[in-house]
């Protein structure tokens, strides 16, 4: 036993065992939120059944088990405890029924064995709206302009056709208010601060008041013929209604226009469910929320988060490369450019809230104030800048991270061997020339690897941006068609904003839950891609300025 | 002019091929002048009150001990020394007899008059072409044409030219390390300058790039005057019409090259060449 302590043999037992715990917790993470959130998607089968609470008249149940539980049974009222059989434990399920207009709630958690006769039937109705979230039932007809056209089996074949119409429709309109109305507010929005700017300068020349006064026009004659498309298209939208019979045995009119998709799960064979399941997560990753984040996709988040990591690694990489030249290669050595570096590299470890106070308090309030009363003098009372928005947030983040790219290319530029630096200078280049020509593309790579931590940091971070630029929902995306195309100013989503949002604030708390780890997953995702392409990049570099290995 | 024979210790100067050759130094146009010349890394001194002429468009040698201060003065010539912390350098240094420390000489122009060639090679990771036209970009040449000519007239003058022809857009680190030590030479007289340092420039390389570098030494001299460290004497032999011999900071003889080898003055000079110490 000695003897195997000292071969050393127990050291690399050691080591390799830690290497493979920490593998065995990020693959489990990553697993775990798959699976969770990844799951989601796939169509449940939907069950009928009759529910029985004692001394309580029966229902029937429609709709998808969604989670399970085991509790103890003395915990239950004592109304159902015998339901029970005498076990210590009973086997509860949630059950999400939908149909949230009619019952006030969407999910309801049920004793399992008071659930009698269940029954998969093939014919049963999935449709998932717009507004109140999915509605189970039977489809009874199908109405055009509120007359029934056809009714049963026949219906539901006709069903498709009528809803791709309709989709067809909605994406026209949203098309025309999103884009094209939405373009028109925002020109006419730039109009009225122009007006107001002129007003503001007491620059009453009237020329100019008519030219704006005759854009102003063009743009209304437009608006107006969009809402005339708007009205026509509204008119066509709402002509068809499906008819649907709800658990309780109530029908329910649901018009086309409100209806995302419609299905029926239980007769969905293994490939067409693939099918579908590719769909709603490919809708996921590509659509606008809805009900209060709880469905539809959440691709502003996705934008938001992938734009605003752009925006601080172009504001942090020349931020930190510049100052770790001077830090390197300019300043000093001495005292004072030895406690700079050491108080860099403190600057890390501050807690993020702190950056994101600081950035409310200095970028937001304190620069952007002055920058609206300076140059946006007409859009007071309203702040344009100076209001928590993309550009303070990747400022507050690239103040966050900059640490870790002055210490990266500070230790890139001292793996420069002194002999490339000797050759260049013996060139007649000066000393800006050679970091110019010679040290900065050879220190890249360690740029790169500054700047790659800098995301890997900035992605995931949170807190110091829930007070400088994110929101729950945002109105429109920070880069789009209306000149001049990035809007600095605008608020943005973020993922990690959003699993927080979708955790803490969701008024459906058992619907938001899939989608959290969904979202985590997708954070993960996009931090991973982001990386994996800074990665990408320095290898590159790398193969490009590979040093001397002998020097 | 120089043989692949690694001369024996007894310098048999008829070897060097240079005996018939009648030049002195009294005669010659003198390029580089050190004039009491004291140098001190803070506050040690490394180099006492040198004075010297070095002979335009000749080769001449530095030899030495390791850490006899040939490198250090060497390095005076184009201002490395610069570069060092606490370097304090009194006395003076002329250039075609006008002093290299004057206010209105910018030490990127002193460079681009006096090059340099290290001991190791050290190509720029860029490629063949890239690194040969270093020089000529920092000077603001950007055109083409005059690029092209200029790389090929360097490679061919560094004797490299047939060799990377084909790929002058290689990485220039992919070359060998022969190769690379006369690419540095390319690069180095792609500038034109006056005078070339080349400090300890084939101690890094295998007998036979040793061989071409001193074959291309001396077709250099014809156009450029060269000053070489060295702490192989025969190199310092063959290669060189001047030979200065250092120690201990101290400039102990300066002489023509067969004379200094052959019939030295000085008995640390005798004793160095013969093998007693160093």
């Amino acid at each position: 036993m000695k003897n195997w302590f000292k071969s050393g043999d127990p050291w690399i037992w050691l080591t390799a065992a830690s290497v493979s715990l920490s593998l065995i917790v990020v693959f489990s993470l990553v697993i775990i939120i798959m699976a969770r959130g990844l799951g989601y998607f796939w169509p449940a089968t939907i069950i009928e059944a009759r529910y029985e609470e004692p001394n309580v008249p029966p229902i029937t149940m429609l709709g998808e088990i969604y989670d399970y539980e085991k509790v103890l049974t003395r915990r239950l009222s004592k109304n159902l405890q015998p339901l029970a059989n005498g076990e210590e434990f009973i086997k509860r399920s949630l059950i999400k029924t939908g149909n949230r207009e009619l019952y006030g709630l969407d999910f309801r958690w049920v004793v399992a064995p008071a659930l009698k006769e269940i029954r998969y039937p093939e014919n049963v109705l999935v449709v998932e709206r717009r507004e109140w979230g999915n509605f189970y039932g039977y489809l009874q007809a199908l109405k055009q302009n509120g007359q029934v056209v056809s009714t049963g089996e026949e219906a539901w074949k006709k069903l498709s056709g009528e809803l791709s119409r309709a989709h067809d429709l909605f994406s026209k309109i949203n098309h025309i208010e999103k884009g094209e109305m939405g373009a028109i507010n925002y020109n006419l929005e730039k109009l009225r601060l122009k007006e107001r700017r002129l007003q503001l300068q007491n620059d009453s020349d009237p020329k100019k008041k008519a030219e704006i006064e005759e854009q102003r026009q063009s743009y209304h004659k437009q608006s107006e013929e969009h809402k005339k498309q708007l009205t026509d298209l509204y008119k066509e939208i709402n002509r068809d209604s499906i008819v649907v019979k709800e658990m309780g045995g109530k029908e329910v009119e649901i018009t086309l226009a409100k209806v995302v998709a419609a299905y029926r799960p239980n007769s969905l064979s293994f490939p067409q469910k693939i099918a579908f399941y590719l769909g709603k997560v490919w809708e996921f990753m590509t659509d606008e929320p809805r009900e209060a984040n709880t469905e539809g996709g959440i691709f502003p988040a996705i934008y938001g988060t992938v734009i605003m990591v752009l925006m601080m690694s172009l504001i942090v990489t020349p931020f930190g490369v510049i100052t770790a030249v001077y830090l390197h290669e300019y300043a000093k050595q001495g005292f004072l450019t030895r406690t700079i570096r050491i108080a860099v590299n403190n600057l890390a470890g501050v807690p993020s809230i702190v950056y994101g106070v600081f950035g409310l308090g200095f970028f937001v309030y304190f620069l952007g104030g002055s920058i609206d009363r300076i140059f946006y003098p007409e859009v007071s009372p309203a702040p344009m800048f100076g209001t928590p928005g993309l550009l303070w947030a990747s400022l507050t983040l690239a103040l966050l991270t900059v640490p870790v790219v002055i210490v990266a290319t500070e230790e890139g530029l001292s793996r420069i061997p002194k002999s490339i630096r000797e050759g260049s200078l013996a060139l007649g280049a000066t000393k800006a020339e050679t970091l110019w020509r010679t040290i900065l593309p050879m220190a890249s790579p360690a740029v790169m690897t500054g700047l790659i931590l800098a995301i890997a940091r900035a992605a995931g971070e949170v807190a110091p941006l829930m007070l400088v630029g994110v929101v729950k929902l945002a109105p429109s995306l920070p880069l789009d068609m209306n000149a001049p195309f990035l809007h600095l100013e605008r608020k943005f989503m973020h993922l990690g904003f959003h699993i927080n949002d979708l955790g803490f604030q969701s008024p459906n708390v058992e619907a938001a839950r899939p989608l959290v780890y969904a979202t985590a997953f997708l954070l993960v995702l996009v931090i991973i891609i982001l990386n994996l392409t800074a990665i990408w990049i320095r290898n590159r570099l790398r193969e490009k300025y590979k040093s001397l290995e002998t020097v | 002019m120089t043989t692949a024979n690694i001369p024996s210790h007894s310098f048999d100067m008829s070897s060097l091929g240079r005996a018939q050759d009648n030049f002195n130094l009294e005669d010659e146009k003198i390029c580089l002048q050190v004039q009491r010349m004291n140098l001190f890394y803070s506050s040690k001194q490394a180099i006492f009150n040198v004075n010297m002429e070095i002979p335009e468009k000749r080769v001449t040698a530095f030899i030495g001990p390791s850490g006899c201060g040939k490198s250090t003065l060497l390095r005076c010539f184009n201002r490395m020394n610069d570069l060092v912390d606490g370097v304090r350098i009194e006395g003076q240094i002329l250039l075609k007899g006008q002093d290299i420390h004057r206010k209105d000489l910018k030490v990127a122009d002193l460079r681009r008059s006096v090059g340099m060639v290290f001991q190791k090679p050290n190509p720029f990771p860029k490629s063949v072409y890239e690194n040969v036209a270093y020089g000529l970009r920092i000077q603001g040449i950007n055109s083409r044409k005059v690029l092209d000519e200029v790389v090929e007239s360097s490679l061919k003058g560094a004797a490299l030219w047939d060799e990377v022809k084909d790929r002058l857009n290689d990485n220039a680190l992919g070359l060998s390390g022969g190769q690379q030590q006369r690419l540095v030479i390319a690069r180095a007289i792609a500038i034109e300058p006056e005078v070339v340092l080349l400090d300890e420039p084939a101690s890094a390389l295998d007998p036979i790039s040793t061989l071409k570098i001193e074959e291309l030494i001396n077709e250099l001299k014809t156009k450029y005057t060269i000053v070489i460290v060295t702490h192989n004497m025969q190199q310092a032999a063959r290669v060189s019409d001047y030979t200065a011999f250092m120690y201990m900071g101290k400039l102990i003889e300066f002489d023509r090259t067969d004379k200094l080898f052959t019939n030295p003055k000085e008995k640390q000079t005798e004793d160095y060449i013969t093998g007693r110490y160093g």
